[in-house]
């Protein structure tokens, strides 16, 4: 053993194609001990875990520089089965549970204890016949080291979400050799006593003397259960803190950190709530992963609004409802009149347009066109680009082609002319077609969705410049949604920050870190007390 | 000249160039065996008109993204149903077909309209269902035809004096009406003027509506369903559009083929219709998402020439009884399976 440490990886560097995303981090874990692992989306942790698994998705883009010391010996993981033999066990996000068996099936997979009958003492162990009672005593086992009522017999298809949480819980447990488990967000889908049954869980685990290292967004999770605490911030390690040391809004404050300077000097005149736009009340949408439990928001006019927020907390969720893309309830008011939900034609007719973040799925008709890719939506909805011939009305082709154009020089699409299929498009340029869709509604308010996912750092700049000049030059009002919290304070007036599907609260771009922190880890309200709505 | 070779195999697909090359080979052996060339271009000729609006009716179906029509039967019993009504009007000549087509539209519609509701409750698996509804309509129709009131001589059974015959020859009604229509001959091969305008008419309206904003829309909903809801536009309507015209197409389709072929079959024969029409358009270059009219044209062409041009020749090949024809088959289907599964190029 080596000064008692359990994992250590020192020095880790990792790159996707040029773009650092690992820049020389440090992590140690001791046996026994609960880790936390923390940092936003996107921060490098599950790059980082990915190499302690030895994913392939990192050997396929290269590999990793730096060292990776698990129980005192150097490893080089090439394959999750390895690291699973060697004693390093992950609990993950998505369920990887097989629904129609039992719950000490699943804990047995490919582990069950079997024992010899007639048939196999002539054909071979594959013909062994399973030990039930044995598995099951095993299963109970690891169920009560969790203190969980759950019937190991009861079949996992109905059982609630929370509890199959702890059937993977129970599966990796029930590992004979295993030191380290790793806990991939778990109390994303648990609810509150759930959640303390977990974190109890946890507790007695690392009681037993197995690692635990413990990725989530929750702050006071971490506070609650955590000896140590590692922050991640854009690849780099900006703190390995001792949980004594430190408090939720130091944590947050780290977490967030400031990020990207001004791209365009903005003054960020806040202004007041007398000229509303877009009225939104008690705004609930089912969008699966995304749900938006009752949001109320004014929106400006002239304003550029940013929806911020961690994955999965709801932010996408706000476009989508209003745009009609997932069953929506509640109130939108756009300029005093009432825009009818779950119906895409009546907001793209009524003078709203979306950008939506799923370019490829959703932005684009990837086999047709530039041209007809950004004139499509207006010629449907307002009958716009058309002629009358004969007895159909016909697309008028050279209208289109100067439009497109236009389009193509005004947000400067590179591309080699207005025929050319979007999928051979560069991220960026796609990006471009999709707001030059949108543009061409001209709609009063535009929504824009994760605008810079997937496209390069220069290509970043060019569309959220184009954002700030729409804005600046056409007095559009844009509400944009974006999971990377710089890019918001970068180029918005205001910030209103998405948590567990509600406004959490609006700041301006200047706010301190700790308060964005905070308010992404849903503590604001608690640290801060009334005063904050 | 590699490289020309190349970029025109490229431009083409691999599956035509082989097949472009087995005709070329049958045409050798056609010469070989001393065969009318003439007569095997003008076939070529008839056929591809005569079958040209069946294929192109593939065309919208898949567009609107509902796959391969399998479902044409329907349209085809559509198209005869027009067809035996004009006979029962006791019409000639080219009122006998107008009429026939302008009482098949109609119909089509509807049931166009109802087969794609039903589209739209299986979607995903269009094709297979499809390919189930065609058989049981056309199998119920077998029923159907024994019980229609039509009373024109013509048309029922001689002996029985009620129920459709098997064949109802067109003779005296339409027969090769389109064929022979401004028919002309260049260097000992007919040209089959009026087919062929008739297919190119059809051609052009489709190309209309594909350019026009329903059509635009429909073709938005079978590309990326997702991105037409968020264009506000219905995918179940883009669907249904889709289906109808479809269904249209076959009924007029099943009319021009059956003025080349001389007879409406009835009872089992609309069953298979929808399999020619398939392998046309798959060999000219479509797939299940994507197809334009230039495969409809190349497709036909390729597809019904193998026919033609395979059968004498393999007669002379193999003279004795049964086998020609057998090996004719396998060499032929072979052929076009073969060119079907090297994917790729076409553009």
């Amino acid at each position: 053993m080596n000064h008692g440490t359990i994992l250590e990886m020192r020095n880790i560097e990792k790159d996707y194609f040029g773009n650092k995303v690992l820049k020389g981090v440090n992590l140690t874990v001791k046996p026994g001990e609960i880790h936390a692992l923390l940092g936003e989306n996107g921060a490098g942790k599950s790059t980082l875990m990915n190499i302690l698994f030895g994913m392939p998705v990192i050997h396929t883009t290269g590999g990793f520089n730096g060292e990776v010391t698990f129980n005192g010996s150097p490893v080089a993981l090439k394959s999750p089965r390895e690291a699973m033999d060697i004693g390093i066990g992950m609990v993950h996000q998505e369920f990887m549970l097989i629904p129609g068996f039992t719950v000490t099936e699943n804990i047995k997979l490919n582990r069950e204890i079997t024992k010899h009958n007639a048939v196999s003492r002539v054909l071979g162990d594959s013909m062994k016949s399973l030990n039930m009672t044995q598995m099951e005593k095993d299963a109970r086992k690891a169920l009560d080291t969790l203190g969980i009522g759950i019937d190991e017999w009861a079949k996992v298809a109905g059982l609630p979400v929370g509890y199959m949480q702890f059937v993977e819980i129970a599966r990796e447990i029930d590992k004979q050799n295993i030191k380290l488990l790793v806990f991939d967000e778990p109390t994303a889908v648990l609810t509150e006593s759930e959640a303390d049954t977990l974190l109890q869980a946890m507790k007695k685990i690392a009681d037993s003397g197995i690692a635990i290292l413990f990725i989530t967004h929750r702050l006071d999770e971490v506070m609650s259960v955590a000896d140590n605490i590692t922050i991640l911030r854009d690849g780099e390690l900006v703190a390995a803190l001792k949980k004594e040391e430190t408090n939720v809004t130091q944590l947050a404050e780290l977490m967030v950190g400031r990020k990207i300077e001004k791209m365009a000097q903005r003054d960020h005149d806040l202004g007041d709530d007398s000229n509303i736009v877009l009225k939104i009340r008690n705004l609930e949408v089912e969008m699966p992963g995304e749900e938006v439990k009752g949001i109320d928001l004014d929106i400006r006019k002239g304003e550029i609004i940013g929806l911020g927020g961690l994955a999965g907390q709801g932010k996408i969720g706000i476009a989508n409802g209003i745009m009609g893309l997932y069953p929506a309830t509640g109130e939108v008011e756009l300029s005093g009149r009432q825009i009818e939900l779950n119906n895409p034609k009546a907001s793209l007719t009524n003078g709203l347009a979306f950008v939506s973040e799923d370019r490829r799925g959703v932005g684009l008709l990837l086999d047709s066109s530039i041209e007809l890719n950004i004139v499509i939506t207006a010629m449907q909805m307002k009958e716009m680009f058309l002629k009358k011939l004969a007895f159909f009305e016909q697309a008028d082709a050279k209208h289109i082609r100067e439009h497109a154009l236009k389009m193509i020089e005004d947000l400067d699409i590179r591309c080699r002319g207005p025929q050319q299929l979007t999928r051979r498009l560069s991220g960026g340029n796609q990006q471009k077609v999709c707001i030059a869709r949108a543009l061409t509604l001209s709609p009063n308010v535009l929504f824009v969705s994760e605008p810079t996912r997937g496209i390069d750092i220069g290509a970043k700049k060019l569309v959220l410049d184009l954002l700030v000049k729409l804005n600046k030059e056409m007095g559009m009002t844009i509400i944009m949604t974006s999971s990377e919290l710089g890019e918001l304070r970068s180029i918005c007036d205001r910030i209103a920050i998405i948590t567990e599907g509600k406004v959490e609260g609006i700041l301006s771009p200047d706010d301190s870190d700790a308060n964005f922190g905070l308010m992404m880890a849903g503590e604001y309200k608690k640290v801060h007390g009334k005063e904050a709505v | 000249m590699q490289e020309k070779l190349k970029l025109v195999i490229n431009k083409i697909g691999i599956p035509r160039a082989i097949i472009i090359s087995f005709l070329i080979l049958l045409f050798v052996g056609a010469f070989y065996y001393d065969l009318s060339i003439q007569m095997l271009l003008s076939d070529t000729l008839v056929r591809l008109g005569m079958n040209g609006v069946l294929v192109l009716a593939m065309v919208p179906s898949i567009l609107s993204g509902t796959g391969l029509n399998f479902g044409l039967p329907l349209g085809v019993i559509c198209g005869i149903i027009g067809g035996l009504i004009s006979i029962e009007m006791d019409l000639e000549g080219f009122t006998a077909i107008s009429v026939a087509m302008l009482i098949s539209v109609p119909l089509s519609v509807i049931t166009g309209y109802f087969y794609g509701l039903l589209l739209n409750k299986v979607k995903g698996s269009e094709m297979t269902v499809a390919t189930y509804v065609g058989f049981s309509v056309a199998s119920l129709m077998c029923i159907g035809w024994l019980f229609l009131p039509f009373r024109s001589p013509e048309l029922v059974f001689a002996i029985a004096g009620s129920g459709l015959r098997q064949t109802i020859t067109l003779s005296g009604r339409f027969d090769k009406i389109l064929d022979q229509f401004l028919a002309f001959d260049v260097a000992g091969v007919t040209i089959p003027t009026g087919s062929l305008l008739f297919l190119g008419l059809c051609c052009f309206i489709i190309g209309l509506f594909l350019k026009s904003r329903l059509g635009i829309a429909m073709k938005a909903v079978g590309e990326n369903e997702r991105f037409a809801v968020a264009s506000g536009l219905s995918v179940d309507r883009g669907r249904i559009i889709g289906t109808v015209v479809s269904t249209v197409l076959g009924g007029i389709g099943i009319i021009v083929y059956a003025q080349s072929y001389g007879f409406f079959q009835l009872y089992q024969a609309p069953l298979m219709m929808a399999f020619p029409a398939v392998a046309a358009i798959l060999i000219g270059g479509a797939s299940t998402k994507n197809a334009k009219i230039s495969h409809v044209l190349l497709g036909t062409l390729m597809f019904q020439t193998l026919l033609i041009v395979a059968l004498p020749v393999a007669n002379k090949m193999v003279p004795e009884g049964n086998l020609s024809e057998v090996a004719r088959v396998i060499v032929s289907y072979g052929f076009i399976l073969y060119a079907l599964t090297q994917a790729g190029g076409g553009e």
